[in-house]
């Protein structure tokens, strides 16, 4: 009996369920197709270091869930309380007739079962299909064959999406327990006849609260862009506290404002039905300023995430031919026979810190010379002669006050120009020449760039071995020795070969091309070269570290996927949970509002005019926070860019298209599915 | 006298065939431009269900019902929606007023609706403010006002656009007998004044004799009529009282 209670309420009242129903499908299916990337991956023929990065990805991802799902299960007893909200009426009429607390909870058990199975299911039915779309892309990230296409459904993601949500209802379930036991039935019975209160707020005071909060968005907005370098992460906290608070007023004000602005248009005000729809959409905002401050921000920590993510992706990239121009890149510490650093390694190894990394391979008996095509050693001089500080000059003192938390004590790497030069040729860059009495900087990290061009346009000079050397430019040239996936060069002193002596040797490098055409005949002759950390006598010899164009690209690779998928995975999430409220809000007053067309109706408006009248409303409603986000948006972006600088930003216009694409999508969906619920709502019987 | 509301015979029937109500039985009378026409009946008789269909809320199962000389039954869509707002003004027991827009915005809504210039809205909303005095309350929300008051800024928005026929459903019903009084005056008032058709219906004697004509409707069939003539309200009210109790004290022998 209580069954078909149960069941016919959630019939009756399908209207009200909609969009309840559509987010706990779209959050089972979102859930699932994230955590079914593993299975996926699992059968891609990708490299074994690919497979550590996906494996990370998914570990993170699993991680981020946890998050995911906390949000999700606010989200989901959020909006069932709401549902709950507008049905007490029925609760009430069933404690009347002299139900039992318990058996109405038992009819919402059975009601939050019945809808938790069914959302359930469809969701991971919605999300195994949605998921082969997205192995498609997976595998186009990590540039993996996709030849074999497989159906491919994760019984770990499903389980893990089961529990997940099974414990996100059995809560839902515990809280309208307890709101039914603890409701008063005169309350129960009397919830919809409250009179609404409508409370006009002081159009001056709005007037000035909103001025006031857009001056000091303003500032907040001057600070994370033009004065974002020298923000500690601790001061950025200010701009965005400032933001927050400002946004909340804006809001707060905003209706009344605009409200203000259209009667003093009589105009426009007293055609057709645009007194009704202001009046309507004032009071709604007034009511849910705190709701949709925080939609408004969940928008724009969505459109953020989601456009640096791809950004991120999307430069790295293109970064990789330019900053990864040879095959191998091997350094080893040099020179400490005499350090005494016995703390960190033995004698014997700083007893061989004189032998080149050639000599170590040798004596760990793994010939890898005859497998280098081509390659160049050289070697980086340090002097505590030449550090940060010195080389900044008169501009020390400037610099410190921008950049705090710089180290000014580093020496700097200075190279031999010769030696440079033979490297550039290898990497096919531009190779420079220097006068006896010359010095030169390459950078390629942009705020680096900048200091250092501040102190080479005043023509500094610096005094080094002995000898007073002046600069050959005004600013960094461009230029690297170590491979990365980034601009990370912060700045390498090239000075002519006879003014460095060969006592100050720091590191030796050894770049090389591999004598091998195909992918597999390199990772060959790499496996080769990594094979010396297994050697016998290695641990005789100083480390040797080394990077690879391989390794470079699959890290790169990987680490632009996972940052897409986490900004994927948390922005559609945060979209969906913002939309979801914002139509549930609107959905909820549907009943009011029944009462309220069916009396324009009767003043003859015309269904036409009743359509648009709630489009408008529904319209300003959902667009209001979306603008104010887009506006944030786009200076959030601009601080983003300045703090991920090293990614480069000629990317931005296809991340910003998808990332529009996407809000469109799931918002717009929102709305239009807000839209088409109200109007059937509202629609006469 | 120009017909205004002309009902020919109609009947609207609930229900399917075994259980069939008649809820207006063969049902007829005109009236006239100007005229200020109750109609009483107990609860059930059927008097909202005919306002309903003179409403077009509803659709009469057989008849036909002309206002102004168009034949309205066979209206369908936005034609009913364009005849309710040219020809029809409402009043309503609950006052039915938007609760988020102030007296002045309820009654200019009317106005609006029909794409009346802006220009001219401040002065017809001030005119028929005057005429029902709510002109103090005008820039205050429902919430704010008294239930005559409320009732008064509804006659105002139903009067405003010039209605051929003002539909008034129970105006009295949620009003004390002050404001109860109050508010018949003012229907007097505009039944005089501004020569507006009006009909009532409701199920107290004491409003409908405000009225100049007071028709009866029992079980969904016309009972009787009585027009006020010369009398007093006073004695017009001793007049509907007698048809009353003879009207419930028939429905007592039918027990």
């Amino acid at each position: 009996m209580l069954f078909k209670i149960s069941l016919r309420n959630i019939k009756k009242s399908m209207k009200d369920y909609a969009v309840y129903f559509f987010t706990l499908i779209v959050g089972v299916s979102v859930f699932y197709i994230f955590n079914a990337i593993e299975t996926q991956s699992a059968m891609m023929k990708v490299s074994a270091s690919t497979k550590e990065i996906i494996k990370l990805m998914t570990t993170t991802l699993s991680g981020v869930s946890v998050f995911v799902s906390f949000i999700l299960g606010f989200l989901i007893i959020y909006a069932s309380r709401f549902l709950m909200k507008r049905r007490n009426k029925e609760f009430g009429l069933y404690l009347l007739l002299g139900m039992g607390k318990r058996k109405v909870s038992m009819i919402l058990f059975f009601e939050t079962l019945l809808v938790g199975l069914i959302s359930l299911g469809v969701g991971l039915l919605i999300g195994a299909g949605l998921s082969q779309v997205m192995s498609v892309f997976v595998a186009n990230m990590f540039e993996a064959d996709m030849t074999e296409f497989a159906f491919v459904f994760s019984k770990g993601a499903a389980v893990r999406t089961v529990l997940y949500f099974s414990v996100m209802y059995v809560v839902v379930m515990i809280f309208n327990t307890f709101s039914i036991s603890k409701c008063k039935l005169l309350d129960l019975l009397q919830a919809g006849k409250r009179s609404e209160q409508v409370k006009m707020k002081n159009p001056w005071l709005c007037t000035f609260v909103f001025l006031l909060s857009a001056a000091v968005l303003g500032a907040a907005y001057y600070m994370v862009t033009a004065k974002a370098r020298i923000l500690t992460a601790d001061q950025l906290m200010v701009p965005i506290a400032m933001g927050i608070v400002s946004t909340f007023f804006i809001f707060w004000s905003v209706s009344g404002l605009l409200l203000r602005i259209v009667m003093s248009c009589k105009k426009l005000y007293f055609k057709g039905l645009n007194s009704f729809v202001l009046r309507q959409m004032s009071s709604k905002i007034n009511t849910m300023v705190f709701s949709v401050t925080i939609i408004c921000l969940m928008l724009f920590i969505t459109i953020c995430v989601l456009a640096s993510a791809f950004c991120i992706k999307n430069s790295m990239n293109s970064n990789l031919n330019e900053l990864a121009p040879a095959d191998l890149e091997l350094t080893q510490k040099v020179n400490l026979a005499d350090s005494g650093l016995t703390e960190m390694y033995s004698e014997t190894q700083l007893a061989n810190s004189n032998m080149s990394i050639l000599d170590v391979y040798r004596a760990c008996g793994i010939d890898i010379e005859a497998d280098l095509a081509e390659y160049v050693s050289v070697y980086e001089y340090g002097s505590g002669e030449l550090t940060f500080a010195t080389s900044l000059g008169a501009c020390l003192d400037e610099v410190m006050e921008e950049f705090r938390f710089l180290n000014y004590d580093t020496p700097e790497t200075i190279l031999k120009v010769s030696d440079y030069n033979r490297v550039a040729q290898l990497y096919g860059k531009e190779t420079y020449t220097l006068a006896k009495d010359e010095y030169m900087v390459l950078a390629d990290f942009d705020s680096m760039v900048a200091i250092r061009n501040k102190v080479l346009s005043t023509g500094q000079t610096i005094e080094i071995f002995g000898r007073t050397l002046k600069p050959k430019y005004k600013e960094c040239q461009d230029g690297f020795l170590e491979m990365s996936s980034n601009h990370i060069n912060t700045g390498i002193y090239l000075l002519p070969d006879e003014v460095v002596p060969e006592e100050v040797r720091v590191r030796e490098y050894l770049i090389a091309n591999y004598r091998a055409d195909t992918r597999e005949e390199k990772q060959a002759i790499e496996d080769k070269a990594n094979s010396l950390a297994d050697a016998e006598h290695v641990g005789n010899y100083m480390p040797i570290d080394g990077t690879s164009r391989i390794t470079i690209s699959e890290m790169s690779l990987g680490l632009g996927a996972l940052v897409t998928f986490i900004g994927l995975y948390l922005g559609i999430i945060f979209l969906i949970s913002g939309a979801a409220i914002l139509a549930l809000k609107e959905l909820s007053e549907s009943a009011d509002n029944v009462q309220r067309f069916s009396m324009l109706r009767k003043l003859g408006a015309d269904e036409k005019m009743i359509r648009r009248a709630l489009f408008r409303q529904i319209g300003i409603f959902f667009l209001l926070p979306l603008l104010l986000a887009c506006v944030h948006s786009v200076f959030g972006m601009m601080l983003s860019n300045t703090i991920l600088e090293t990614l480069g930003n000629e990317q931005m216009l296809p991340s910003l298209v998808i990332t529009g694409v996407l809000v469109v999508a799931i918002y717009g969906g929102y709305f239009l599915l807000t839209y088409i619920c109200s109007k059937n709502i509202i629609k006469e019987r | 006298m120009e017909e205004i509301l002309k009902i020919e015979q109609i009947e609207k029937y609930y229900g399917s065939k075994s259980s069939l109500t008649k809820a207006l039985d063969n049902i007829s009378f005109t009236v006239g431009q100007g005229e200020f026409v109750a109609i009483m009946g107990a609860s059930g008789s059927g008097k909202t269900t005919l306002l309903n269909c003179i409403s077009t809320i509803d659709h009469v199962t057989s008849g036909h019902i002309y206002v102004a000389g168009a034949d309205i039954t066979k209206l369908r869509g936005n034609d009913l929606n364009k005849f309710r707002r040219e020809q029809l003004g409402f009043i309503f027991q609950d006052f039915n007023l938007l609760d988020t827009l102030t007296a002045y915005e309820n009654i200019a809504l009317a106005l609006s609706i029909q794409n009346y210039s802006a220009a001219n809205i401040d002065s017809a909303v001030e005119k028929v403010a005057a005429d029902l005095g709510i002109a103090e309350v005008l820039h205050k929300y429902p919430y704010q006002m008294s239930g005559g008051q409320k009732q008064r800024v509804a006659s105002a928005r139903a009067i405003i656009t010039d209605p051929k026929l003002i539909l008034a459903d129970e105006p009295t019903g949620a009003l004390d007998s002050k404001s109860s009084k109050m508010l018949l005056e003012r229907f007097r008032h505009l039944n005089d004044a501004r020569n507006a058709t009006i009909l009532m219906v409701t199920h107290d004697s004491f409003t409908a004799s405000y009225a100049g004509r007071v028709i009866f409707i029992k079980d969904g069939k016309l009972f009787h009529e009585i027009h006020r003539g010369e009398d007093s309200r006073k004695q017009f009210f001793d007049k509907i009282i007698d048809v009353v109790t003879l009207l419930g004290g028939d429905a007592g022998d039918a027990l």
